[in-house]
C-alpha cells in the first residue's frame, strides 16, 4: 500500500547539512519533511562524531584566538584538494563560513569557549560544547520547535527531477509530492560492497567509522539518474584505528596513535614506515593509509615498558608480553623476522613489551555529487537541475577532492545546507 | 522502568565500570567545557579507587555528559558515566560513614515526625498537650527546656562528631592535602560551592529532564540550600534572644528567628518540591536505579522538617500547637540523627572534592597528558 505526502520541501538525511536545510527551508516559508535513515537514538549520521567547525575569521572573537583570513582558509582549501577544489565555490564557502557560528548559535548550538581554559589552541576551527552529538540536539529541537517534520527510520531511495521522490518509511514504500528535495545523505563508506568496488577485498579489512545508515543509496541513484560526479572516484578518508574498534561509529576514541613512541611491523613482522616521519594531525591518516597498502590490511605498534608511558592512552588494553619472541606468538607474526625488525631498529628496548593492532578506518568516501553556487545538483549534461540541492558530505568533494581539513566537514554541511534550504524553498513556493 | 533493572554490581566491578567510562572521556575529551570532573579526570591517566572516589563526588550528576554521549547505549560501548558515579557516590557515603553500620539510615525524620505526638500523646495530659498556649513560654509548657536542650545537644554532637570523621576519611582517602595549599583554595571552591557553578554546563544550564538546557534543578537547590541555611540562622538567633536578650519563644513573626525561620522553610518546601517532580519528569536513563531511594528519603525528610515548622507557626496560638511543635521536633532530631548515614553526606563531600578541585588547579601539573 502507498502512502502520500506533499511538503513544500524534502530533506533526505539527519546529520548537520539535513538541519541546516530544514532550518532554512522552514525559515524561508515552506513546510519541510526531514526524513532520516537512522532510528531517533542513532540520528545525526557521522556528525555524531565531530566536534569543531573550520571558520572564516578576520579578528580575534570569543571563539576564537587571532585570525583566519579569507585567503588563508582557501590556500588551506586549494591544498588539501589537490586541484579538485571549485574555486568559485570555495570562495563563497568561506566567505559564508563566517556568519555561520552565529546562525548555529539562534538554533540553539553551544560552543565551548576558549577562555574557559579546557581546550586545546585552535585558530581556525570553533569546538562545539559537548561535541556533535550536542549541536544535534539542539538543532532538531530547534527543527522540531518551528514545525519541521522530522521522519526516522526513513530511507529516500529515489529524487524525481521536478522535486518528488521516494522513499521507504520502517519498510513500506512512500511517494513525496514535494516540490524541491536536498539530498543530505553523507557518502557511501558504510556500504561494504561498493568499497570493494574501489579497494578490492582489501575493503573487507576497513573499520567504518561513523555511522553504519552511509549506504550511499541515494548518492548511487543520483548518479545513475544522470547527475555528475565530483571528487575522486575510489578515494577515501582512511585513519588508523585499533583493530579492535567496532565495525561503525568508533569514532574518535578507536583512533590509533602513539606510533613515534615505538615501532610499527605489519604482519610479516616487517617495519614499512620510518615511525618518527608524522608527528602532526596528519599522522592519524598517514598511518590510515600505510595500514591500508599492507597485506592483509593489520599492523602492529609495538610500544616498550617507557614507550607506553609516553604514548597518549588508549580505550583497548595493549596485548602485554615479557619477551619479543613471546609477543611474535601472541600476534602471530613470523618470530624471527619480527625480533630482528623491532630489535634492529633501536626503539623498543625494555620488557614489558606493549602492542596495539591497527587497522585502516574509513570516515567517508571521496566521490559525491557536483554542484552549483547555489546548491544545486548538475547533471552529466553541465544543467543545474532547478528542484534538486545537495549539501553536506555528498558534495562536499566538490571543494576536497580526495583530501581533508579538520573541522571542515561540518562546516561545509552547515553553510550548503542553509544555501540548499533557502533555494530549495525558494524554488517550491515559487 | 524495567530497562533500569541491571544485576546488582559489587563495588569492584562498578569501580572497573567507572574506570572503563573514565579512560574512554579522557580519549574522547568532548565533555571537558561542561563540569570540573571532566578537567579533573583529565589529569589523571589511571584512576585508583581513591581517584574515583574523588571524582564521583565532583560529579554533580547534571547529565549533560550523557545526553552529549555519541557512546551512550545503544552504542557497544555503553557509556553511561553519570549513572556509574551516581553509584561509587553512594558506595562512598555507605563507606567513609562512622559508625559504618549505620550508613544508609536516612529515613529516621519521618517515624520519628509520627513518633514524637504519638509519644507525646502517651505521656502529656490531655489538657497540656491539646489545650492552648499562648505568651512567652508557650512552647515549654508542651516540652519542657531542659528535655529540649539535652535532647538537641545529645543529637546533635553525636551528629556532629561522626559526619566530621566521615569527612576527614574522605579526605585522607581522596589525598589529603598541606593546610597552607587548602586555605589558598579555599575562596576559589566556596565560590563554586555557592553558586553551584558545575550546574552551569558551560554558560546554559544542564540536562534537567531531557536533552535541553535548563536552569532550573540549579535554581531549586539554591532555594533548599540558602533556606537551609536560613533555618540554621534561625536557630542561631534563637539561641541569641533567648541567652543574650533573656527573651522567651514563641517570638513575635517580626523578629529575627521567626523570619529566618520562615524564609527557610519555604525555601526548603519549595526545593524539595521542586526536585521531586524534576527527579520524576526527569530521563531515567542516566539515573542509577539504586540511588533513588537515599535522594527521596533526604528530599522527604527536609520536606517534613520545613513543612511542619511552617504548619507550628501557622497554628501556634491554636490547640494544635502542641502536636505540630512535637511532630516539628521529632522530624527535626530525626533528620540530625540521621545525617551522618544518608544522602545528606554528598554536601560536605562535594564541598570538600570542589576543594580538592581548586587545589588541584593551583598546582601545576607535573607531566601534562596531552
Amino acid at each position: 500500500m502507498q502512502e502520500r505526502c506533499a511538503p513544500d520541501v524534502l530533506v533526505a538525511g539527519g546529520g548537520v547539512a539535513a538541519l541546516s536545510a530544514a532550518l532554512a527551508a522552514r525559515r524561508a516559508g515552506a513546510s519541510v519533511l526531514l526524513a532520516e535513515q537512522a532510528p531517533e537514538a542513532l540520528r545525526g549520521g557521522n556528525v555524531r562524531h565531530a566536534r569543531n567547525l573550520r571558520i572564516m575569521h578576520e579578528a580575534p572573537s570569543r571563539l576564537f584566538p587571532d585570525s583566519y583570513g579569507e585567503a588563508e582558509f582557501l590556500n588551506d582549501l586549494r591544498q588539501a584538494g589537490g586541484g579538485f577544489c571549485d574555486e568559485a565555490l570555495a570562495r563563497l564557502f568561506v566567505r559564508r563560513s563566517a556568519d555561520l557560528p552565529q546562525w548555529l548559535e539562534d538554533h540553539g548550538v553551544a560552543f565551548q569557549l576558549p577562555a574557559a581554559g579546557a581546550l586545546p589552541y585552535s585558530r581556525k576551527t570553533a569546538f562545539l560544547l559537548g561535541g556533535g552529538m550536542a549541536m544535534l540536539n539542539a538543532l532538531y529541537r530547534a527543527a522540531r520547535k518551528m514545525g519541521v517534520r522530522i521522519a526516522y527510520d526513513c530511507e529516500v531511495t529515489t529524487l524525481h527531477p521536478d522535486g518528488s521522490a521516494e522513499m521507504t518509511s520502517a519498510g513500506r514504500p512512500v511517494t513525496v509530492a514535494s516540490r524541491a528535495a536536498i539530498a543530505c545523505s553523507g557518502g557511501y563508506q558504510a556500504n561494504r560492497a561498493w568499497l570493494k568496488q574501489d579497494f578490492g577485498d582489501a575493503a573487507e579489512n576497513f573499520v567504518i567509522r561513523g555511522t553504519s545508515f552511509a549506504d550511499g543509496g541515494l548518492l548511487r541513484s543520483l548518479l545513475d539518474g544522470g547527475a555528475a560526479p565530483s571528487g575522486t572516484p575510489g578515494a577515501c578518508h582512511l585513519v588508523a584505528v585499533d583493530a579492535r574498534s567496532p565495525p561503525f561509529d568508533g569514532g574518535v576514541v578507536s583512533r590509533a596513535d602513539g606510533f613515534r613512541f615505538g615501532v610499527v611491523v605489519d604482519r610479516n613482522g616487517d617495519r614499512f614506515h620510518e615511525e618518527d616521519d608524522w608527528s602532526g594531525p596528519n599522522r592519524y591518516s598517514a598511518w590510515g593509509r600505510e595500514v591500508a597498502a599492507r597485506p592483509g590490511q593489520i599492523a602492529f605498534l609495538v610500544l616498550d615498558a617507557s614507550g607506553v608511558e609516553r604514548a597518549p592512552p588508549s580505550i583497548f588494553p595493549a596485548i602485554v608480553a615479557e619477551s619479543l619472541a613471546e609477543m611474535a606468538g601472541l600476534l602471530g607474526v613470523d618470530p624471527e623476522n619480527f625480533i630482528r625488525n623491532v630489535t634492529g631498529s633501536g626503539r623498543v628496548k625494555n620488557s614489558p613489551f606493549h602492542a596495539f593492532p591497527i587497522r585502516p578506518g574509513v570516515t567517508f568516501t571521496c566521490c559525491g555529487l557536483k554542484v552549483d553556487k547555489a546548491a544545486h545538483i548538475v547533471t552529466k549534461g553541465g544543467d543545474p537541475s532547478p528542484a534538486l540541492f545537495a549539501a553536506g558530505l555528498i558534495m562536499a568533494p566538490n571543494l576536497l577532492g580526495a583530501g581533508y581539513l579538520a573541522g571542515v566537514a561540518l562546516t561545509i554541511g552547515a553553510v550548503f545546507g542553509v544555501i540548499a534550504g533557502e533555494g530549495a524553498a525558494r524554488h517550491a513556493r515559487a | 522502568m524495567p530497562e533500569l533493572e541491571s544485576p546488582q554490581q559489587t563495588s569492584e566491578e562498578t569501580r572497573q565500570e567507572a574506570r572503563r567510562a573514565l579512560v574512554l572521556c579522557n580519549v574522547c575529551d568532548y565533555c571537558s567545557g561542561y563540569c570540573e570532573t571532566f578537567v579533573a579526570a583529565g589529569r589523571r591517566r589511571a584512576f585508583t579507587d581513591n581517584d574515583l572516589t574523588y571524582l564521583a563526588n565532583l560529579c554533580h550528576n547534571c547529565r549533560a555528559c550523557f545526553h552529549a554521549c555519541q557512546y551512550a547505549p545503544p552504542h557497544p560501548f555503553a557509556i553511561n558515566l553519570p549513572k556509574v558515579l551516581a553509584e561509587l557516590r553512594q558506595q562512598s557515603y555507605r563507606e567513609l560513614a562512622w559508625p559504618r553500620p549505620l550508613a544508609g539510615a536516612g529515613w529516621a525524620a519521618l517515624p520519628m515526625a509520627a513518633a514524637a505526638p504519638l509519644l507525646a500523646a502517651l505521656i502529656l495530659p490531655r489538657d497540656v498537650l491539646l489545650a492552648p498556649h499562648r505568651g512567652p513560654g508557650a512552647f515549654y509548657e508542651v516540652t519542657p527546656l531542659p528535655l529540649l536542650v539535652a535532647t538537641a545537644g545529645v543529637i546533635g554532637i553525636w551528629s556532629a562528631v561522626s559526619l566530621t570523621i566521615a569527612l576527614i576519611r574522605f579526605w585522607k582517602k581522596t589525598g589529603g592535602g598541606a593546610p597552607k595549599a587548602m586555605l589558598r583554595a579555599v575562596p576559589g571552591a566556596l565560590s563554586d560551592i555557592l553558586s553551584l557553578r558545575n550546574l552551569d554546563g558551560g554558560g546554559h544550564g544542564c540536562n534537567d529532564v531531557d536533552d535541553s538546557f535548563s536552569r532550573l534543578r540549579r535554581w531549586l537547590h539554591h532555594a533548599l540550600f540558602y533556606g537551609f541555611l536560613c533555618c540554621l540562622a534561625s536557630t542561631a538567633s534563637a539561641d541569641a534572644y533567648h541567652h543574650l536578650l533573656g527573651r522567651v519563644a514563641p517570638y513575635p513573626l517580626t523578629s529575627l528567628p521567626v523570619l529566618l525561620g520562615a524564609i527557610g522553610g519555604v525555601g526548603i518546601v519549595v526545593g524539595c518540591v521542586g526536585l521531586a517532580f524534576l527527579k520524576a519528569l526527569a530521563d531515567p536513563r542516566p539515573n542509577a536505579a539504586t540511588t533513588q531511594a537515599d535522594g527521596a528519603a533526604l528530599l522527604a525528610s527536609l520536606f517534613v522538617v520545613a513543612a511542619s515548622g511552617l504548619a507550628l507557626l501557622a497554628f501556634r496560638e491554636t490547640a494544635a500547637m502542641g502536636l505540630l511543635l512535637t511532630m516539628h521536633l521529632g522530624a527535626t532530631f530525626g533528620f540530625l540523627a540521621s545525617l551522618p548515614y544518608g544522602k545528606f553526606v554528598h554536601g560536605p563531600f562535594r564541598a570538600a572534592a570542589l576543594l580538592r578541585a581548586v587545589m588541584e588547579r593551583q598546582t601545576p601539573p607535573v607531566s601534562p597528558i596531552r
